[in-house]
């Protein structure tokens, strides 16, 4: 059974949606470092779909970069989140607001 | 020899280095003494330079030598160089020469003065500049020895700059030189223009191609004598030379009688083929002269002051020079620049001895009966008197009586008239200083009447030296006799005589009536003079309540410095006042404050986009996202 490439595309865009939602609504950084990851992964299904679609791996070597990267983001992102909680407490961005006019 | 004329003025600019750099730390007389040696040396070049010229044959005359090209740009260049003919030497002798004498006589007159090296400085700076003024090949050489000597009489006039009075009298010499010198630039502009070049010879090798009374030379000739009127005092810029005897006596006499201020008669001598050109222009530089000979004299009359006496009647002369160089007369025009030099810086170094002998007084009120106590400047003083007055056989004599008769036979009635009422004048105001200087009895006041002294020899060494020149001067042109003008045959080679109208021959009977007549306009002056200060020493008083209106006009000067200000310096201090309250700080400042005002209200609220939310960013970069996507799609 072959699945359609539109399937893979419409769950990447639902999932790549909910993730952008997620990091412009929710207030916890963690959540939004996870939305995040989220996007990225959306982002992975859509090569991986188009690469079965065209019969070319370059989508899959490029989804190998992304996990690459995300990962170093990953580990520097929790770092940074833990300096900035053991500083200000809190994991709010509502409250880490203090680079304002 | 010739080759080495740039030692002429070099001599002085090392004096000047040497003594602004280290003459702080160095003893006076060792200070004076590398003054005036400078000087010396550059006078002793110059007579050599002077002798060997003498020599050269015909065809080699004049000599130019050329040192570098100073600035080569184009179709344009200048150089570094200096011309030897006989009008430049005649008067790189009168500088150097009198430069030398009154160098010696500072170094006992300034003595006390603090600030002694910075006097020796300046004085060696002007004397270097002025020598280049006066041998420059060039007009743009000679802009830089015209501004040089501008700039040190403007220090030395504030020598005295805790005086208030004096630094004002410093900066307005400046300020009037300088409306002057925006003349001369312009006519070198359009030298420039028209002959493509700025070199003497070659400019008026050209000029002599262009018709008489062409208007592009008029125009040049008119905006050079601007230039001119500013340097040597004339109508209507002659205000700053008056006020600036608040300089030292010997900087009166060295450079507000003898040198500088007759750059301008030197620099219209220089430009005669120019000038023979242009009757217009000649008409013009003669009644400027005229005018400033009898205004000058006759305010003269009633100045108190001595060194005010001596500064009109430089300014009188000078129009005499003028007027000579007018009537087309150059050779009597520097003839008398020569003899002037002589006789004035004889009589300014004598009002400098008087005063030193009065501690400082200039009154001549509080003067009378010094002839006792000091004899030599006494008699120095009323040789050089009598040879200004015009009397035979002293210096001015000859040269008065010249630039007389040729502005009656090449020029008009009415400038004869002019200058022989002048000369009439001159006799008398100056025999009026005598008389209430030396003369009657003494009004001295009582605490510096005890200590009245003959001037140390230092100083009356270069009296009677000059005093000898203001005798023998004249001698170089006698009159009448045939190749008795050692003086014009010498100097007419750098002369362009004017050619459209031809010399005039007067026959010698003629001549020989004028100089009797000349000399008896003179004698009616001194014995008027004699009338009013030693026969009837109340006449004076008498006459001036007869005529209380016109000695007030003379004794304010005419209130020219009073309508000036009204009439320029007024004017313009209020329209400044206008331009930096209305235009500046308004109009100037209210563009920048503006803008900057602008900006400032907009990013106050701009500002308010920076939340420091995060989310807010990221929503401004799905915003991005969005609307390039959607250009991209709908494209």
């Amino acid at each position: 059974m072959v699945v359609p490439v539109s399937y893979y595309l419409t769950l990447s865009i639902a999932l790549f949606a909910l993730g952008v939602i997620g990091v412009l609504v929710r207030r916890n950084v963690l959540v939004i470092m996870m939305c995040i990851e989220m996007m990225l992964n959306a982002v992975n299904l859509a090569f991986i779909g188009f690469a079965d679609y065209f019969k070319a791996v370059d989508g899959q070597m490029f989804v190998f970069f992304v996990m690459t990267v995300a990962a170093a983001e990953v580990a520097v992102g929790l770092a940074l989140i833990v300096a900035i909680f053991r500083n200000r407490g809190t994991v709010y961005v509502d409250e880490l607001n203090i680079l304002k006019w | 020899m010739m080759d080495y004329v740039w030692l002429i003025p070099l001599f002085p600019f090392v004096g000047f280095l040497i003594n602004g750099f280290f003459g702080k730390n160095l003893p006076k007389n060792v200070v004076g003494t590398i003054g005036s040696m400078a000087v010396g040396l550059s006078f002793l070049v110059t007579v050599c330079i002077f002798f060997q010229f003498l020599k050269l044959p015909p065809e080699a005359k004049p000599v130019e030598k050329v040192i570098f090209t100073w600035i080569a740009s184009g179709t344009f260049s200048a150089q570094a160089a200096f011309l030897i003919d006989p009008l430049s030497l005649i008067m790189l002798l009168i500088v150097s020469g009198v430069s030398t004498l009154i160098h010696i006589y500072s170094v006992s007159y300034m003595h006390e003065e603090e600030g002694f090296y910075r006097f020796f400085t300046y004085l060696n700076l002007f004397v270097s500049m002025m020598l280049i003024l006066v041998s420059a090949n060039n007009f743009l050489l000679m802009f830089v020895g015209w501004e040089g000597v501008g700039l040190c009489s403007y220090l030395l006039i504030g020598y005295y700059y805790e005086k208030q009075s004096a630094s004002d009298a410093g900066k307005k010499a400046f300020v009037v030189n300088r409306i002057g010198d925006f003349g001369f630039l312009l006519g070198i502009f359009l030298i420039f223009w028209t002959f493509g070049s700025i070199n003497f010879r070659e400019v008026f090798a050209m000029a002599s191609k262009y018709p008489v009374g062409a208007g592009i030379i008029t125009a040049i000739t008119l905006c050079l004598f601007v230039g001119a009127t500013g340097k040597s005092a004339q109508l209507p810029l002659y205000t700053w030379l008056p006020d600036a005897m608040e300089g030292p006596t010997p900087v009166s006499a060295l450079i507000h009688a003898a040198t500088m201020v007759t750059a301008g008669v030197y620099m219209v001598a220089r430009c005669s083929a120019l000038y023979s050109l242009a009757p217009i222009s000649l008409t013009v530089v003669a009644t400027i002269g005229a005018l400033t000979a009898i205004f000058a004299a006759t305010i003269g009359m009633a100045q108190f002051d001595i060194k005010r006496v001596l500064a009109y009647s430089t300014v009188s002369q000078l129009g005499y020079m003028f007027l000579a160089c007018g009537v087309g007369a150059y050779v009597a025009g520097i003839f008398h620049l020569m003899t002037h030099a002589f006789f004035k810086a004889l009589l300014f170094l004598g009002s400098g001895s008087v005063m030193h002998g009065l501690s400082g007084e200039l009154d001549m009120r509080k003067m009378g009966d010094l002839k006792k106590h000091m004899p030599i400047t006494y008699w120095t003083f009323l040789l050089a008197t009598l040879a200004i007055a015009g009397i035979f056989p002293f210096a001015g004599f000859f040269s008065k009586d010249e630039i007389l008769l040729h502005s009656l036979v090449d020029g008009k009635v009415i400038y004869w008239a002019i200058a022989t009422t002048a000369a009439f004048i001159t006799a008398f105001y100056m025999f009026r200083a005598v008389f209430m200087t030396f003369h009657g009895e003494s009004r001295v006041d009582h605490d510096v009447a005890h200590h009245i002294h003959e001037s140390p020899p230092l100083m009356t060494v270069p009296l009677m030296i000059l005093a000898v020149l203001s005798v023998i001067g004249g001698f170089v042109g006698i009159p009448l006799i045939e190749g008795g003008h050692i003086f014009r045959d010498f100097l007419s080679p750098s002369i362009t005589p004017v050619a459209f109208q031809p010399a005039a021959h007067p026959t010698h009977t003629f001549e020989f009536g004028m100089m009797i007549f000349s000399m008896g306009v003179a004698a009616l002056g001194i014995y008027t003079a004699y009338k009013f200060y030693i026969l009837v020493p109340d006449l004076p008083t008498i006459v001036a309540d007869k005529f209380r209106t016109i000695y007030d006009l003379i004794y304010n000067k005419y209130y020219v410095d009073e309508i000036y200000d009204t009439a320029v310096v007024e004017p313009i201090k209020e329209g400044s006042n206008i331009l930096w309250t209305v235009v500046d700080a308004k109009g100037v400042d209210g563009v920048v404050n503006g803008s900057a005002g602008i900006i400032a209200y907009l990013s106050a609220h701009l500002r308010k986009l920076e939340t420091g939310f995060v989310q807010n960013y990221a929503f401004a970069i799905l915003l991005g996202v969005v609307v390039v996507t959607g250009y991209l799609i709908g494209r």
